[in-house]
């Protein structure tokens, strides 16, 4: 063990010379108690609650309600919420969305479904994703507002969105020229989840080859879908998110219909030549989709989108200011530099 | 490196949900079967492992009251620190990092001593420094938050999260000293106040001490931490803590052995004072409620309350409202265009102020030059003509003697003449004789 530097008032604020000991488990003379640290936290989480943000996007007819309502075992989609639904397609992209509370042993969670009917459905689909795009960054300028008030609020409400499920038509060649346009411009922002849609029309090795050329095309184009290469942390995360790239995009079956299957109620499709079971890791991935979304990386992809995401919406949103400064009307942040030198 | 968790990152992840405004529009549903998303808690709990945590605790009491023994004792390690002297000329606060580690879970604990308080012969000052340490830790953390490239969840939470003040065991009552510091601390941090050495006073002493303190800390208006009760599962136990505030608390690290354990405590002539039974101090309670009870909420409340506090404070202090002058919102970016033109402004006219400046000295000099250029020239003129006049002077002189010179030469030529004719006469006067 090392002795500490005796520091004074003014250098107290730990930095690079500050010198500390390391006193390991063995060290300890007996129990603590530091543990219950654990407990501590998971029963204020549990109290306090989560929220999570998701957003579906693809063309209409992909399968995007029923496959949001398998994931979450209860009808969240816009279409199961709205009481005179019509199947229209719309004449421009309109983000709709829509508020659940759900719970779980105890465990509650608010769960917004964000919706773009009219996504790649017009015949001249110029900048369709432009009205996405827009709002996934109100969604972080709003937060960066309420984060910059004087009094702000204990918990700021969490409105960014936290994943995007994008929907891939199962045609069997490549990406399409919307899916790379889309993927370019939201990789930036936001944490994008690539998933083939109606998979249910791919034979495995047409899904193997597909998969291969989707992500050589990923590559070509230079997107970045989650989880990022960027990100990972230490050896094992990067292991298992390895892992994770290798089944991008994840080929899913939707289905809110039981069905009977060696005498258990499966979750299914029932054609004439078999039954589908969606949560059968042999017939489709909906199972990986599930696990990876919400059961290991759930808070991972919060943490992505509120570490990554939004602090570089954040740096790029107080630099732009820097330079629009002259003009008021149009600059609404101010430049941090200088507001520090007015503090200091 | 590895991160730690701050307080900020925990609130960021944690949200409350809607309760009676906005139910309206997150309707509740039923699930149909197992999702898995009650796995979250554990998720959160499994990333702040990987990340550690992050405890400051500040320890304010005279010089020789147990500060650094209790320390030991709570963490059951040795600190390694070192006496201190009684003649401190101020305040000054020492700080000492560690990294502890039980099982799986690794906290980057601070202890901060106060040394030197209570030594001066003036003590008014002595809660300054204090206080001061306390604003700075604030200060750094609002300047990493309000920076543009900024990183704060690997940021190195040095705000302090509790503040252990302890008093001396006189039996009697709290010190003024002790008022006055707790005072002024008990909106910027967590004070428990903790009765220190209290193997002095006897049990009923104690009991008396303990009300009066809590009497004395009531009607000051001192605002010492309270230990929450909105959790259920906690709440009970809290409250009875609660009620045994401050603890009366002995430290020590040395090892006695009592039946056939050995045991901390400190050993008298007339018996042995366990630290750890319950009989004897308050130790363990104070160690359950510090770091196995409320570790967390410590850490909380230091976040939501007594930072925002400072950042509203400081904030405003720098002019910046969330309203303007008729109630409408104003966002802090409108205020700060404001001051900042204002600024601007105010630049602009400084800078023409002292360009004006600038001329008006140029012209004075110049003109200043101007003056010395023609008094030279004067002065010269008048030399020159001195000059012209002794030359001419001179020249008249010249002339007289020329002349003179010239009058003396025909006089001398015409006496030489009549010289030479004298001669010449003579000369024939004497051939005439001879003949």
């Amino acid at each position: 063990m090392e002795l500490e530097a005796e520091v004074n008032v003014e250098l107290c604020q730990s930095g690079p010379g500050l010198q500390m000991s390391l006193i390991r488990g063995t060290d300890l003379f007996g129990y603590i108690g530091i543990e219950a640290v654990l407990d501590q936290m998971r029963s204020k989480t549990m109290k306090a609650g989560f929220e999570f943000n998701i957003m579906v996007v693809g063309q209409s007819g992909l399968g995007k309600s029923t496959l949001v309502n398998t994931l979450f075992k209860s009808k969240v989609s816009r279409k199961s919420c709205t009481p005179n639904y019509e199947e229209k397609i719309s004449k421009t992209v309109k983000l709709q969305t829509v508020s659940h509370v759900i719970e779980e042993n105890g465990v509650k969670m608010k769960l917004t479904v964000i919706d773009t009917p009219g996504f790649g459905d017009q015949i001249n689909n110029d900048n369709c994703w432009e009205p996405i795009v827009k709002y996934v960054n109100e969604q972080y300028e709003k937060y960066l507002r309420e984060e910059l008030h004087i009094n702000r609020k204990r918990v700021i409400p969490d409105s960014r969105v936290h994943c995007c499920i994008y929907f891939l038509p199962a045609t069997g060649h490549r990406l399409r020229p919307i899916d790379v346009e889309f993927m370019k411009r939201l990789g930036k922002i936001v944490s994008i989840v690539p998933v083939i849609a109606k998979a249910d029309t791919l034979t495995i090795e047409e899904r193997q080859e597909f998969k291969e050329r989707i992500r050589q095309d990923l590559v070509d184009n230079g997107i970045h879908v989650y989880p990022q290469k960027e990100y990972d942390e230490d050896p094992e995360e990067r292991i298992l998110n390895n892992s994770i790239r290798e089944s991008i995009p994840f080929a899913v079956v939707g289905t809110d219909k039981e069905h009977q299957v060696n005498g258990n109620k499966v979750l299914g499709r029932k054609t004439n030549w078999g039954i589908i079971e969606v949560e059968n890791v042999a017939h489709c991935e909906f199972a990986n989709l599930r696990d990876l979304l919400i059961r290991s990386h759930l808070q991972d992809l919060k943490d992505v989108t509120h570490n990554i995401h939004y602090e570089t919406y954040r740096v790029r949103r107080l630099n732009e200011s820097n330079m629009n400064f002259s003009e008021p009307e149009t600059s609404e942040l101010f430049e941090m530099k200088n507001y520090i030198l007015v503090f200091t | 490196m590895k991160t730690f968790v701050s307080e900020s990152w925990l609130n960021t992840h944690v949200t409350q949900l809607p309760r009676q405004k906005n139910q309206t529009w997150a309707r509740p549903l039923s699930l149909a079967g197992h999702v898995g998303f009650d796995s979250l808690p554990d998720q959160l709990v499994n990333k702040s492992i990987c990340q550690g945590f992050c405890f400051n605790i500040l320890c304010i009491g005279e010089t020789g009251i147990g500060k650094s023994t209790l320390m030991d004792t709570l963490f059951n390690t040795n600190f390694e620190n070192f006496e201190s002297s009684h003649f401190e000329p101020q305040v000054k606060l020492r700080a000492q990092t560690y990294d502890l580690q039980e099982s799986n879970v690794r906290l980057r604990l601070t202890v901060v001593n106060t040394v030197g308080f209570g030594d001066q012969m003036n003590k008014q000052e002595s809660y300054q420094p204090v206080v001061d340490y306390i604003d700075r830790q604030f200060e750094s953390y609002l300047q990493e938050e309000l920076k543009i490239k900024r990183s704060l969840h690997n940021y190195h939470d040095s705000r302090v999260h509790a503040c252990l003040y302890f008093i001396s065991p006189s039996g009697h009552s709290l010190k003024s000293l002790d008022l006055v510091t707790m005072k002024k601390l008990d909106s910027k941090v967590n004070i428990i106040p903790v009765i220190a050495k209290a193997d002095t006073i006897s049990k009923s002493e104690l009991h008396k001490f303990k009300i009066k303190i809590m009497s004395e800390l009531v009607s000051n208006g001192v605002q010492i931490y309270q230990f929450p009760l909105d959790d259920e599962t906690v709440a009970k136990v809290n409250t009875t803590m609660n009620g045994h505030l401050p603890f009366a608390v002995v430290g020590s690290t040395e090892e006695v052995s009592v039946g056939n354990k050995m045991v901390k405590a400190r050993q008298y002539p007339w018996g042995v004072v366990q630290v750890e039974n319950e009989n004897h101090c308050d130790f363990v309670k104070l160690r359950e409620m510090l770091i196995c009870v409320n570790m967390e909420d410590l850490r909380e409340q230091t976040h939501t309350r007594h930072y925002e506090l400072y950042r509203r404070c400081k904030l405003e202090e720098m002019g910046f409202k969330d309203t303007g002058p008729e109630c409408k919102p104003v966002s802090l970016q409108q205020t700060y265009e404001a001051k900042r033109q204002e600024f601007l402004v105010e630049l602009q006219k400084r800078e023409d102020e002292m360009r004006q400046m600038f001329v008006q000295r140029v012209k004075e000099k110049e003109s200043e030059l101007k003056e010395a250029e023609r008094d030279l020239q004067g002065r010269f003129e008048q030399l020159k003509r001195l000059h012209a006049d002794e030359k001419a002077a001179l020249e008249e002189k010249k002339r007289l003697l020329d002349d003179d010179q010239s009058s003396f030469s025909k006089r001398r030529a015409a006496a030489q003449l009549l010289q030479a004719q004298s001669l010449t006469a003579n000369g024939k006067k004497d051939k005439d004789r001879k003949k």
